[in-house]
């Protein structure tokens, strides 16, 4: 591991300088993927910022909803009792992720910009198109269980390992930005970004760009978070979804959906929204709602079987997040 | 030049030196001499070196000594009482390599559950729920045991919360 300078400014303002003034420079959150980055030999930072105690650690209400500072940890976000009560998605999604131990340390700030767990990406030794731009992309062929189905390009195949970025795409999500030149804001899910030819860059922001802060507002409706995997507990997501469905008198009035394991990005289903909103709360509406979200869904080829079974798997997976989330008539 | 760190481990008052570059874990067993955090995976993985920081359970290996600077540190030397003796009771541990991990996890879940905090089982999760097994087993999970003595180590945790059995 190549040394590095460590920093704890007492400002958002001169983290952000710090950054900025520095290519070579990273915001520390929890550290729970950066220091297994710095460790792995895939991230070598000379400048370390630590935001976790410049960021507020505060959950504070707004208008319809909360403002979450970016120091939150997960487990204190998961444990508020207007998170459990009113954005039960959001505290079911985070505490399916990782461990007791790393949601005490995982931040809001950090967790929807942690990095694929594709394992080439991990592999310094491995050809990576996201850590080493045109090196390839060993995964192509490789070991795909993990890998995408929906929006990959050929440059890149990886997914966003998160959870709880599930939950804030499916949400009316809006994240708090202080950048080099002040401060902006961004929907949450234009965050994330599509691989396409520059797998390299995870999302929309730019270097030294700060999340200072995430506002999330309270839908209408029943929540339910969903997460299928290789383990009952303390392991990544093959799919997972994030449902609330608003219904009254057996219509659906509005919907919010979003699948992970799937894509580059917590992957917003527009698409089983859009058929399902006006229309009636059914198990035929759900299939359906499901069979046009996976439409354009393609399997990866690969020397483990590839992940051919992910589409049926998100198929099923989402039609039963979305029963969950539905009264039923009869016991 | 190094920056300069105190910690209070077990207690006792250390001020050190360290690289940045140093794991609280590494700086606890290497610098200090306390090797009750173990190092299982040193990548997240395992549960094996956690310790309590400023009284929540996380992990050593993940977290860079220099970014703890006057935390107060408890390792599983520094538990006594009904805990570490529960799971003596109910041979919560076979080669005993990942005992101090589970330990100082136990003592954060049950700290946790005291607080009202839902687990991921909780049905409603607006709910304080009873620590039964699939509660300490998701609350636990965090923690891997080789030896597979998972069966003990969830009597441990249920006998020192006083729950109800299943
Ligand atoms: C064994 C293991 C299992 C896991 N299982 C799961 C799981 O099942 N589900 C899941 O969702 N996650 C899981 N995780 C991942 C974990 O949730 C993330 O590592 C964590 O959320 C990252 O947050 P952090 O604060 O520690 O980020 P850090 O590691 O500190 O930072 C991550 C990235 O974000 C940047 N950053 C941090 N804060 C800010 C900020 N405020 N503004 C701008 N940039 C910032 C950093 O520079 C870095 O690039 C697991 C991790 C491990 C080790
Ligand atoms: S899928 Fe993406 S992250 Fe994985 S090896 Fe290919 S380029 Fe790298
Ligand atoms: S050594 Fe820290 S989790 Fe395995
Ligand atoms: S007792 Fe041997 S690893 Fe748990």
């Amino acid at each position: 591991m190549r040394p590095f300078a460590y920093d704890r400014p007492d400002t958002a303002a001169a983290a952000v300088a710090a950054v900025a003034d520095r290519p070579d420079a990273a915001f520390l959150g929890g550290g729970t993927n950066l220091v297994d980055h710095l460790r792995l030999g895939i991230a070598d930072p000379g400048l370390l910022v630590d935001v976790t105690s410049l960021t507020s650690t505060e959950i504070v209400d707004i208008d319809g909803g909360l403002r979450i500072g970016a120091g939150v940890t997960n487990a204190d976000l998961a444990a508020d009792p207007r998170v459990r009560a009113r954005l039960p998605v959001l505290a079911a999604a985070l505490l399916s992720g990782a461990s007791g131990q790393l949601r005490n340390m995982a931040t809001t700030g950090g967790n929807p910009l942690q990095r694929t767990r594709c394992p080439y990406f991990q592999d310094p030794a491995s050809a990576c198109n996201k850590r080493v731009p045109g090196s390839g992309c060993a995964a192509i062929g490789g070991a795909t269980r993990n890998h995408a189905i929906l929006g990959a390009s050929e440059h890149c195949i990886a997914t966003h390992p998160s959870d709880m970025a599930v939950a804030l795409a499916a949400l009316d999500t809006q994240v708090r930005i202080l950048g080099p030149d002040g401060g902006r804001t961004l929907a949450f899910t234009d965050l994330h970004r599509l691989p396409g030819d520059t797998p390299e860059q995870d999302t929309e922001l730019a270097h030294g760009e700060l999340i200072t802060a995430i506002d999330v507002s309270y839908p209408r409706g029943r929540h339910a978070y969903r997460k299928v995997r290789d383990r009952a507990s303390y392991a990544f997501a093959l799919v997972s979804v994030a449902a609330v469905l608003d219904v009254v008198d057996g219509t659906v009035l509005d919907a919010r959906i979003a699948l992970g394991g799937v894509a580059h990005t917590p992957w917003r289903a527009v698409r089983a929204e859009d058929t399902l909103r006006g229309g009636p709360a059914t198990e035929e509406a759900f299939a359906a709602a499901a069979e046009a979200e996976l439409a354009d869904a393609r399997p990866q080829p690969g020397f483990d079987g590839g992940n051919a079974f992910k589409i049926p798997l998100a198929r099923r997976t989402l039609t039963a997040t979305l029963r969950q989330t539905t009264p039923r008539e009869t016991a | 030049m190094d920056p300069e760190l105190t910690l209070t481990v077990d207690g006792a008052t250390h001020t050190t030196t360290c690289d940045t570059r140093t794991s609280l874990l590494d700086l606890l067993r290497r610098r200090l001499g306390i090797t009750s955090p173990k190092k299982g995976c040193d990548h997240g993985q395992c549960g094996a070196c956690t310790v309590l920081v400023d009284g929540r359970r996380v992990l050593s290996c993940l977290t860079l000594a220099v970014t703890r600077d006057g935390a107060e540190v408890v390792t599983a030397a520094g538990i006594d009482g009904p805990l570490p003796q529960a799971f003596q009771e109910a041979d919560g541990f076979q080669c005993g390599y990942c005992t101090p991990g589970q330990v100082c996890s136990a003592a954060g879940v049950l700290d946790e559950h005291a607080r009202g905090w839902p687990s991921v089982v909780t049905a409603d999760l607006t709910d304080t729920p009873a620590l039964d097994d699939a509660e300490i087993a998701e609350r636990m999970s965090g923690n891997l045991c080789r030896c597979g003595a998972y069966k003990g180590i969830r009597e441990a945790v249920r006998t020192a919360a006083g729950a109800a059995t299943r």
